[in-house]
């Protein structure tokens, strides 16, 4: 599982049919199937919610968190490393700085290869966990209004998870400053898919109906000038009374970690989703985790 | 992977779309090639660039011309170049130049070859990826695009799936 560009809608449903199967399943399936672990940079929830799932369907995990304790650090090539590991496990799962190493990764085994995140490329699992929780909390995938607002420009999951939506029909709203609107290449992906979009800058703008809010993180390091950051940091702040203000049906999501962007006061709030996503990795990757190994729920 | 037709009277003069119809436009007069390949219809001013994907090593003559009058495209390039055939990799490069450049085989002054290019599904070790943190350009690892359009050219990078359009394709 390289990318989600791989997949047609069929697919990804029986991936998500699946991983309703998966819902509190903790049988051990892979019992005796090593996971192995390759995390060339740093990691915390998908490297701890890949271990947890292969640890609850019974199976192991081994590799490194970290390329400076790895053969990379000597030089060695990431086809060679995949070479080398390819004989001590069963499916490879593999975080990469650089774009594309998921799948020269792949193309140098015949193991099954799980991309954990390429640069800002590819991060398909949570694309898969993301649209598993928008289907749980709405029912469907289907004749939604979803809303994006923050970090257009460069997150990599808002990115992958509006493409995938091409694949079902729905309204896409796209708030963010002037500095961090989407690339133009995904616009003419929904152009080219007859998607319903609109782009704004301000938040308020967007339908009071939404059903679905999508927020990131709006990262500092993005802004060459702080005084920039300081202006947009706060713009796109999620509380209590702005979720009053475009209605309390409103399904609020976040891929995590969040800083200010979203408020505490909606940790309670029943629409926050933000948590369950994080429950929902796991799942999902169990699913993800058997169907790759052919080893199905019993 | 090409549109072939029929042999034909090799082209004379610098526009060789129909040899031997009346032509209202102005012609450059040259002289006919006994072998060698015609490459018409190339977007005006990249001729040179076609040239370079060549290379620059000619046996016999190599006729160019620039900026010329056009029918369909309003002005266009043309390259006549003796003793040489252009190969599959050649023909490739030139659609991704130039996407409705027509060539034209020559032996014996017959046209005993004619087609347009048409790019492969996946273009490999062509084009050079421009995204410094893409696999490709940080490792020897040879290049793959898959073409998502033909005219105009549209390919995307199979292994960090950044997508270019013509005005960013870098040859190799």
């Amino acid at each position: 599982m390289v990318s989600m560009r791989d997949y047609s809608r069929d697919e990804l449903l029986v991936f998500l049919d699946e991983a309703v199967r998966f819902e509190g399943y903790e049988r051990p399936i892979l019992r005796g199937k090593v996971l192995g672990s390759l995390f060339f940079e740093p990691s915390t929830r998908t490297n701890l919610s890949f271990s947890s799932a292969m640890q609850r369907l019974g199976g192991s995990v081994l590799g490194f968190a970290d390329s400076k304790v790895s053969s990379t650090a000597k030089g060695e090539s990431l086809k060679d490393t995949i070479r080398v590991c390819q004989n001590y496990c069963d499916i490879i799962l593999i975080r990469h700085p650089l774009e594309g190493a998921a799948r020269l990764a792949a193309e140098s085994t015949d193991l099954p290869v799980i991309n954990a995140g390429d640069g800002t490329n590819q991060h398909p699992t949570q694309t898969l966990l993301d649209l598993y929780t928008i289907r749980q909390k709405r029912g469907r995938l289907d004749n939604l209004k979803i809303a994006f607002i923050g970090d257009l420009k460069y997150s990599r999951t808002v990115h992958s998870l509006i493409e995938t939506l091409t694949h079902f029909d729905n309204e896409i709203f796209l708030v963010s400053p002037q500095s961090l609107r989407i690339p133009p290449e995904f616009i003419e992906e929904l152009d080219a898919r007859g998607t319903v979009y609109s782009e704004d800058e301000d938040f308020f703008s967007i339908a009071s109906d939404v059903d679905i809010l999508y927020t990131t993180r709006i990262q500092q390091e993005r802004f060459p000038d702080p005084v920039e950051y300081e202006k947009v940091k706060n713009a796109y702040r999620i509380d209590r009374a702005s979720i009053e203000r475009i209605g309390e049906n409103v399904t609020v999501m976040h891929p995590l970690p969040r800083l200010a962007e979203i408020s505490r006061d909606l940790d309670d709030y029943p629409g926050s989703a933000y948590f369950d996503q994080a429950r929902n990795g796991v799942t999902v990757r169990k699913a993800v985790l058997s169907m790759l190994l052919g080893v199905p729920r019993e | 992977m090409s549109e072939r037709t029929a042999p034909e009277r090799a082209p004379d003069r610098a526009s060789p779309e129909r040899p031997g119809a009346e032509r209202s436009e102005p012609q450059i007069k040259v002289s006919a090639l006994r072998e060698g390949t015609v490459i018409d219809h190339l977007v005006a001013g990249t001729a040179l660039k076609v040239l370079s994907v060549l290379g620059i090593k000619f046996e016999g003559a190599v006729t160019i011309g620039l900026n010329l009058d056009s029918r369909k495209a309003g002005r266009k390039d043309i390259i006549k170049i003796e003793r040489r055939e252009v190969s599959p990799e050649e023909v490739a490069k030139i659609a991704l130049i130039s996407p409705r450049a027509t060539f034209s085989i020559i032996r014996d002054f017959q046209v005993v070859e004619k087609f347009k290019p048409e790019l492969p599904d996946l273009i490999e070790n062509l084009i050079r990826c421009p995204n410094p943190s893409c696999v490709s350009s940080a490792s020897s690892v040879p290049t793959k695009f898959t073409v998502l359009r033909a005219d105009p050219v549209r390919v995307r990078c199979h292994y960090c799936e950044r997508s270019l359009k013509k005005e960013e394709i870098e040859l190799l």
